[in-house]
């Protein structure tokens, strides 16, 4: 982890960069932001680890936990909410059995995102399985579709 | 006859969901494989093309043969072969895959500056946009020009801001210059964040040369040489493109030291955005910029007066700087011959929704809902009756029918409590229930407050709070008063746009569909059957046939029911989720 | 200077300060929470807002700078029932619990409640609630009451230089953190505490010995060091309840750990009271008891057998074989007798302080 992370270091003096350049890099490769990284970074740069870690939580893209296996994304913008976005979602958060707060199933199997619009309105409601887009959504067919991956 | 042939596949992102990228691929195979090879390398070009428009009907593509354009709507993989070997080789357009007339009623009302070269230029290509006559004005501009001549030249085009505000961009590029200061930014604000809206996307992926000259217009303009373009993470493929062209920009000398020989310096950096709807306001995304949380500063001191690093800094929105370069060419006159008095120019609008021709438009300001809704819109696809048209997103307001011949401009929606704001467009018919609307735009902004100010952080919270009990039965009888209340305190006192904007979903709601919300209330209904508490299911025995789908899909196992005889549903154990209603193939489930 | 009505009195004030500064200055009250005159300023609180002529919106004034022939309006029927709103709301989110909070009777928040007769409870809703509690020896951190004005990141980072706590989430989550929000470990200095404007930061020693009409207020210098800075100890049943500082002191009420937490010597069973004399000479070997080694003396016995080992030694080595040193909590005056006493009665230029590095 020590030499990405220090040649993630050498990109944000190259280019002269800021504290949320580096977490997207450090997302980018580990898909999330470990602890380690931000003390790392906050001890090399002297900046407050505390700050890092305000500026992680404040943004939505930035993940403190790894991420589940399958990453499913649904999109929660206007359009997809007119056509029914939430039920898509508390159907397949029923079906991973995920409650409160939590986006990530307890096997790591799965992650359930919601997004604000991902720019394919005329295709509402769009969901993304594990990046693929999945135009026109229905709840019964995703959970078919997960059943599968669950069986794999 | 291969000579002249263009085929133009819409690689919008609609047209990428719809599978744009499979049918460009197999018309490239096609292509090869039926012989057509050689002459076609040449002069068949596939762009890969911005949005064209109708998004619905992706993946369309233009077949162009000598001067005769042919479109194709609904295209598939599948189909390409047939095209090729019919039309492309066999001269024969394939006519029931062609568009309608309803299809070009569809541009007939359009005005296209902004998009006027997405979907026609390679994107991919910036000597497709200099043939258009793209950096001809910059060129002109460096060598004949005083920033003072090109200030008053979009002064007099009465260009005003399509980010939201519609602060008059002559204007603020003049503060900017007048400000004391030897560095100073432009900045391209394509956070475009309003969940609804797209159009920012479509013209950095359709036209990303577009921006990058106004910009640079902007940047002579204001004394600035360095500019940042702050764009959403979520828009990869706008961000490639957008890369591709400052790299291609910076290799021919548009971009970087002493640009066409002159002495004008500027060069772009792209900021990624990490997903926070409160940085498309400009403190916050200054603040981002310089790496911190982005959280709101009270203004005044305004950026063009403290912004990036302290210096004067210009912020404008992606669509307002694609319209520089064309006023430049074209002349402040000839932009202005559009729209009406205070709201010149162009506008490019997101229709969503409840209307058959989803997809982005662009229509001189000053045209009516009515024309954009029925004319260019094609009405509903159910036939059902449009009951409002939100515009504005979030920040916006719910306009009901009665108001369809108002003109869109600026002044006129912000007089009837909503705004033009960054171009969303939905449309709602009676299906759409006015109070899960408000409560929808209220629980993004809550979520997307930045919770330094008071009346956002905990208002917001309250608001959503009360339209939650409200949309689930239990509201009760002050709560219309309490709502007012607190939106309007909400309005006056937050620190920024986005609580300053955020009741304007329920105040104008609450104005024209105040009786949706005593139905909820009072008689605890929900009139547009979508507000889930409110509903009861039940089956029809008459058509039920017994087929056991609502069963098996239902999650709360409240359906029972012999194979092949009428279903029942327990109302004690049903969750209301609905399920039933949709798997059911023979409409049996009824709901109030 | 340039001339700018307030309530309609027209008032000279210099350029480029704020509306508030100028009210303030004028006697004009205008409330206000996130505000703190050592502190950038926040703009968060939205108390302080004020009508201006020309604006469409009330402005903040502790972000408004003055203009010249400003009209501006620091109370109207509208602006109250504005900040009773937001009051409102920030006591929706607010644990009703005054009467067993170590703030009462010093609280701005509660004082403005009372001001403006709120309780809260017109828009009860969900309330953040947090079940750790922050285990650091100093600092209670009770974040369910704060109202996110900002003052202690701000202090902790303008004035403290240490930045151990940020604004972390956002909305209505928004939370003031440490670094992955583990508990404080930082200087403790404690002056996050000194400008909370409510009852999430308290002092961990301060729990349950008093609240402010209980203390008698003392004003005194803090021992431990030579920079001297004021403070003011708080007494209940003559024993310290906290200390802290005035802000209009020349320290500007800024203390340190020491200062600001270590009083407990004061009233510590272990504290000395009397002098003690050895009882056994030293090489001796000390035996198990204290009692055994020491005895209680009065002053004058103990200061008589100091002058008399003295005198004792000089005889016998001369002057130069005695030394002194001197400390840094002394005062100015209490060192220059020292070291006058050492020259003049002792006779030997052997003489330091330990502040003297
Ligand atoms: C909460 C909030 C979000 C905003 N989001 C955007 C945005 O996504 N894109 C944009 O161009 N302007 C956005 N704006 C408006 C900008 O703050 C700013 O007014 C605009 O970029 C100025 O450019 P213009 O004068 O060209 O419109 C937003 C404003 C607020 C308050
Ligand atoms: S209005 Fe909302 S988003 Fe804006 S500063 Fe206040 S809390 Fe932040
Ligand atoms: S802990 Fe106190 S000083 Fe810090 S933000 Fe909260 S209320 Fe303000
Ligand atoms: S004191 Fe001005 S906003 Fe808080």
């Amino acid at each position: 982890m020590k030499k990405k992370l220090d040649q993630i270091l050498k990109k944000y003096h190259k280019r002269n960069e800021n504290i949320i350049f580096l977490l997207q890099e450090v997302q980018e490769s580990f898909g999330y932001i470990p602890r380690e990284a931000i003390d790392y970074f906050a001890r090399k740069l002297q900046i407050a680890p505390s700050k890092f870690y305000g500026v992680a939580t404040f943004y939505a893209q930035f993940r403190l936990t790894p991420m589940g296996k399958n990453n499913i994304t649904v999109c929660c913008g206007t359009a997809c909410h007119v056509r029914g976005a939430e039920r898509i979602i508390s159907g397949l958060r029923r079906e991973l059995g995920l409650d409160g707060e939590n986006d990530t199933t307890e096997d790591g199997e799965f992650t359930l995102e919601e997004v604000a619009c991902l720019g394919t309105c005329s295709f509402a409601p769009v969901v993304l399985v594990n990046g693929d887009v999945r135009g026109r959504a229905n709840a019964d067919r995703l959970v078919k579709e997960i059943r599968k991956m669950k069986k794999k | 006859m291969e000579n002249n042939v263009v085929i133009r596949v819409c690689m919008g992102p609609a047209g990428i969901a719809a599978g744009g990228r499979d049918v460009l691929e197999r018309f490239r195979e096609a292509l090869a494989s039926a012989g057509l090879d050689a002459s076609v390398k040449e002069h068949c070009s596939s762009h890969q093309v911005g949005c064209l428009g109708l998004c619905a009907r992706d993946v369309l593509v233009e077949v162009h043969t000598d001067g005769q354009k042919h479109t194709y709507q609904y295209v598939k993989p599948d189909m390409v072969e047939r095209i090729v070997t019919e039309h492309i080789a066999g001269g024969k357009p394939v006519s029931e895959w062609l568009v309608d007339d309803s299809f070009d009623a569809f541009y007939e009302k359009q005005v296209k500056v902004v998009l006027s070269h997405c979907g026609v230029l390679d994107p991919e290509d910036i000597d497709d946009y200099i043939a258009s006559g793209g950096y001809e004005a910059i060129g002109r501009i460096l060598k004949k020009c005083l920033p003072e001549m090109v200030i008053d030249e979009i002064k007099a085009s009465g260009l005003r801001g399509r980010g939201g505000a519609g602060f008059p961009t002559g204007l603020k590029w003049e503060l900017a210059r007048e400000a004391a200061g030897d560095r100073k930014y432009m900045i391209c604000n394509a956070d475009e964040g309003d969940p609804g809206a797209f159009m920012d996307r479509a013209v950095i992926e359709g036209n990303p040369h577009a921006v990058i000259e106004g910009m640079m217009i902007g940047a002579f303009s204001i004394g600035a040489s360095k500019g940042y373009v702050y764009i959403r993470a979520e828009y990869p493929l706008a961000v490639e493109r957008l890369k591709l062209a400052i790299a291609q920009a910076r290799k021919k000398g548009l971009l970087g030291k002493a640009i066409l020989g002159t002495k004008f310096s500027f060069d772009i950096e792209i900021k990624l955005g990490a997903g926070a709807f409160v940085c498309g306001e400009e403190t916050a995304l200054i603040a981002s910029i310089e790496g911190e949380r982005g959280m709101p500063r009270s203004k005044p001191p305004f950026p063009v007066n403290r912004g990036l690093w302290q210096c004067p800094t210009v912020i404008n929105n992606v669509e307002t700087l694609a319209n520089i370069p064309y006023i430049m060419r074209k002349g402040a006159s000839w932009f202005a011959s559009y729209g009406t008095e205070k709201s010149r120019g162009t506008k490019v609008f997101a229709l969503t929704g409840k209307i058959r021709n989803t997809g982005l438009i662009e229509v001189p300001m000053g045209i009516t809902l009515r024309e954009i809704l029925y004319d260019i819109g094609g009405g509903t696809e159910s036939g059902k009756e449009i009951k409002a048209v939100q515009t504005g997103g979030p920040s916006g307001g719910c306009i009901p029918a009665s108001m369809f011949d108002l003109h869109v401009d600026y002044e006129s929606l912000a007089k009837v409590g909503s705004i033009v704001g960054s171009g969303g467009m939905i449309v709602l018919d009676e299906d759409d229930c006015m109070v899960n609307m408000a409560r929808y735009f209220i629980q993004f902004t809550q979520a997307e407050s930045c919770g330094k100010c008071v009346p956002c952080r905990v208002g917001t919270k309250r608001v959503l709070e009360i339209l939650d009990r409200i949309t689930q039965g239990r509201g009760r009888p002050d709560d219309i008063a309490k709502l007012e209340r607190l939106c309007k305190g909400i309005k006056s006192t937050s620190l920024c746009g986005l609580g300053q904007t955020a009741p304007n979903p329920v105040l104008s709601t609450l104005k024209y569909f105040r009786e949706e919300y005593e139905a909820h209330i009072i008689d605890k209904k929900c009139p547009a059957r979508v507000c889930k508490a409110l509903l009861t299911y039940w089956i029809l025995e008459e058509t039920c046939t017994g087929c056991g789908a609502c069963r098996r899909a239902c999650p709360a196992e409240a359906i029972s029911g012999e194979k092949k005889k009428p279903h029942r549903i327990d109302p004690e154990k049903c969750i209301r989720c609905g399920m039933c209603y949709e798997v059911c193939k023979f409409s049996s489930v009824e709901r109030e | 200077m340039v001339q700018i009505t307030i309530d309609g009195k027209k008032i000279d004030v210099p350029e480029g300060i704020t509306i508030l500064e100028a009210a303030r200055r004028n006697g004009i009250y205008i409330p206000t929470l996130c505000f703190h005159p050592r502190l950038t300023y926040f703009g968060g609180c939205r108390l302080c807002i004020v009508e201006v002529k020309g604006f469409l919106r009330p402005v903040t004034a502790c972000t408004t700078t003055v203009n010249k022939d400003m009209e501006v309006n620091t109370s109207t029927a509208e602006l109250e029932e504005l900040r009773k709103l937001i009051l409102e709301l920030i006591l929706s989110d607010h644990p009703h619990d005054c009467m067993l909070c170590e703030k009462a009777g010093a609280c701005t928040l509660q004082e403005l409640a009372y001001t403006y007769g709120v309780d809260g409870f017109q828009f009860a809703g969900e309330r953040r609630r947090y079940s750790k509690r922050d285990g650091n020896p100093f600092i209670e951190r009770d974040l369910e009451k704060c109202i996110l004005c900002g003052r202690c990141v701000k202090v902790c980072r303008e004035i403290q230089g240490v930045e151990a706590i940020d604004f972390g989430y956002r909305g209505f989550k928004a939370k003031i953190c440490t670094n992955f929000e583990e508990d404080l470990d930082c200087e403790f200095c404690g002056q996050c505490v000194q400008v909370c404007p409510t009852g999430a930061l308290t002092g961990k020693l301060w729990a349950r010995k008093g609240r402010q009409m209980s203390l008698r207020e003392v004003e005194t210098v803090c021992p431990y060091c030579g920079t001297g800075c004021n403070i003011t100890v708080h007494v209940n049943r003559n024993e310290i309840a906290k200390v802290t500082a005035r802000e209009d002191s020349w320290n500007e009420g800024w203390l340190c750990v020491k200062g600001r937490f270590g009083y407990r010597f004061a009233n510590s069973p272990e504290r000395l009271t009397v002098p003690l004399i050895r009882k056994v000479p030293r090489g001796e070997g000390a035996p198990e008891k204290v009692e055994d080694l020491f005895r209680e003396a009065t002053w004058e016995e103990a200061l008589d057998l100091v002058a008399s080992r003295l005198l004792e030694i000089k005889e016998a080595h001369g002057p130069d074989s005695i030394a002194g040193l001197s400390s840094a909590r002394c005062t100015n005056e209490e060192n220059y007798l020292f070291q006058k006493f050492i020259r003049a009665v002792v006779g030997t230029n052997n003489v330091d302080h330990c502040a003297r590095l």
